[in-house]
């Protein structure tokens, strides 16, 4: 690059594309997403109080030291990109706010190291870490992770069921004002609709993440649940739909490139979630459409492909024919 | 001659350099007693059909070598699984279905096929040895990981400890044995034990 620069003065640069340059890169954005984040956070701790705060500097320290140490072993340099600050801190908003200490840190150390380091890290990784690390604890610890207390209850307090487990198992609704602003029972940071909002907002404006994901994602959860006869905006405000739709699935790593592409991930995974939610042994099931999405993205962007600049039906037929 | 015996154990081991018989190796390895039984059951049968094959090696036709293999490692097969029901039910009980299906384990038609109708008894034997020792020692690798991880501690045939944490349960199920052997492949990799 710097070569290039250097080349002005004879006011020809001849360079490989993409020729627009803009002044971003992967720290800023990284950054740009953990400010994105704090809304968030802050109403998480905001809500459920120390132990929140606890878990979330725990997952985020584990996180960071596992890649530094996993990047020493890989005699691979470490830079403080914020990426492992991303993955432990969006683990850390998708636990409940009452697990032991050491559940966010196995976590994150099976986030950082089996989610993202093995697939040869940073960009290289097929599935949300974040996720992974859920996934996994999810599975070996089932007890702990389904423990969630009412707002504003401290650790002791009595023991409450997420809006999506009130309806799935009691079938009682929750008011959509207390899910818009997170006053109710679930992980730290997917219960405030609007900080979640607030946050996404930045990024949106940004254009740090395309509009396409949470908007087809949302969207088709929204029309599902509506023609399936549910409370479609229940659906949408309750459990981690918003926090998942905005900040995971957006993933620039693990989601497709291409515009269409996009959509198509955001449609399937709605129609995972509709299927899991309605149908599943669980009551949420976001984080595993989007996991199960991230499975297909390499599929997705193979057939999505856009044509060169001028192509046409014809240019389009011959190249797929030479294959 | 004696190389023919270690050869098995880690340059040509069966699981982590020739990735065969991993069916039961993902399937067992979720106790060492499991593995252990899987391990021995494995052997004997390993070491007389290499035995018989290799005596035989003149005598089988071409044409229809691979059902002479097989006819003669499952006559083995059903001895060891006879006598696993008659004096360890419990094992047979836990190894299930995976004790018939040593008959087409490719382990042993892989080395029926490439070692023992080709060599001389005498090497057969100690090949079918280093392999299926090889094969056992790579079982219990897995296995002493994933109950350890996945149980909260290790048992071998009731003796044993508990560790004081609630067991990650993730690693006793399927997920679990394709990570656990994954990961030891490549640490083995990274390490230079195997290429």
């Amino acid at each position: 690059m710097s070569e290039d620069l250097n080349e002005k003065d004879e006011g020809f640069i001849v360079s490989a594309s993409p020729h627009i340059r803009k002044d971003i890169s992967v720290e800023k954005i990284m950054y740009l997403v953990i400010l994105a984040l704090m809304p968030t956070t802050v109403a998480g701790i905001y809500f459920f109080g120390y132990h929140a705060l606890f878990i979330i500097i725990l997952s985020v320290l584990s996180a960071l030291i596992t890649e530094f140490l996993i990047l020493k072993v890989r005699k691979k340099e470490f830079r403080m990109d914020g990426s492992a600050i991303i993955t432990g801190l969006l683990l850390a908003l998708v636990l409940p706010p009452t697990v032991p200490w050491w559940v966010p840190v196995v976590g994150a150390v099976f986030a950082i190291a089996i989610g993202k380091q093995v697939f040869g890290g940073l960009g290289q990784n097929i599935f949300n870490p974040a996720l992974v690390g859920r996934a996994f604890l999810m599975i070996c610890w089932p007890v702990l992770m389904t423990r969630w207390i009412v707002p504003f209850g401290g650790t002791d307090a009595i023991t409450a069921a997420t809006p999506l487990n009130a309806l799935k198992l009691h079938h009682i609704t929750t008011p959509s004002i207390q899910l818009f602003l997170g006053n109710v029972g679930g992980c730290i940071g997917e219960t405030s609709a609007i900080a979640i909002l607030i946050g996404a907002s930045i990024l949106l404006t940004l254009k740090i993440i395309d509009w396409r994901i949470p908007l087809s994602y949302i969207g088709t959860v929204f029309l599902l649940m509506f023609f399936l006869g549910q409370d479609p905006i229940f659906h949408v405000l309750a459990g981690g739909l918003m926090l998942g739709a905005f900040f995971m699935a957006t993933d620039y790593v693990t989601g497709p490139i291409t515009r269409w592409g996009r959509v198509i991930f955001g449609i399937g995974a709605g129609v995972f979630v509709v299927v899991f939610r309605l149908w599943g042994g669980m009551p949420e099931g976001v984080c595993y459409s989007i996991l199960l999405m991230n499975a297909f993205t390499p599929l997705i962007d193979r057939y999505v492909k856009p044509s060169p600049l001028g192509w046409g039906k014809k240019e389009r037929k011959i190249a797929e024919g030479s294959k | 001659m004696i190389k023919d015996f270690t050869n098995g154990i880690v340059k040509v081991n069966p699981i982590f350099v020739l990735a065969l018989g991993l069916c039961p190796t993902l399937a067992i390895s979720t106790s060492i007693d499991n593995a252990i039984g899987m391990g021995a059951s494995v052997i004997f049968v390993l070491l007389f059909s290499n035995l018989i094959i290799s005596l035989l090696r003149n005598v089988i036709p071409k044409e229809v070598r691979i059902p002479c293999f097989i006819v003669i490692i499952a006559t083995f097969v059903t001895i060891v699984s006879f006598a696993l029901q008659a004096y360890l039910p419990a094992l047979n009980e836990s190894l299930g279905i995976y004790v018939p299906l040593i008959t087409v384990n490719c382990i042993i038609l892989g080395r029926a096929e490439a070692f023992a109708s080709k060599n001389p008894v005498s090497r057969s034997v100690l090949d079918a040895l280093g392999i299926g020792l090889g094969f056992t020692l790579s079982l219990i690798m897995i296995s002493i990981i994933r109950e350890l991880l996945g149980s909260g501690g290790i048992s071998v045939f009731g003796y044993g400890f508990t560790l004081p944490f609630s067991p990650a349960t993730f690693f006793i199920m399927p997920a679990g044995a394709f990570l656990v052997m994954g990961l030891l492949l490549g640490l083995f990799k990274k390490v230079g034990v195997i290429r």
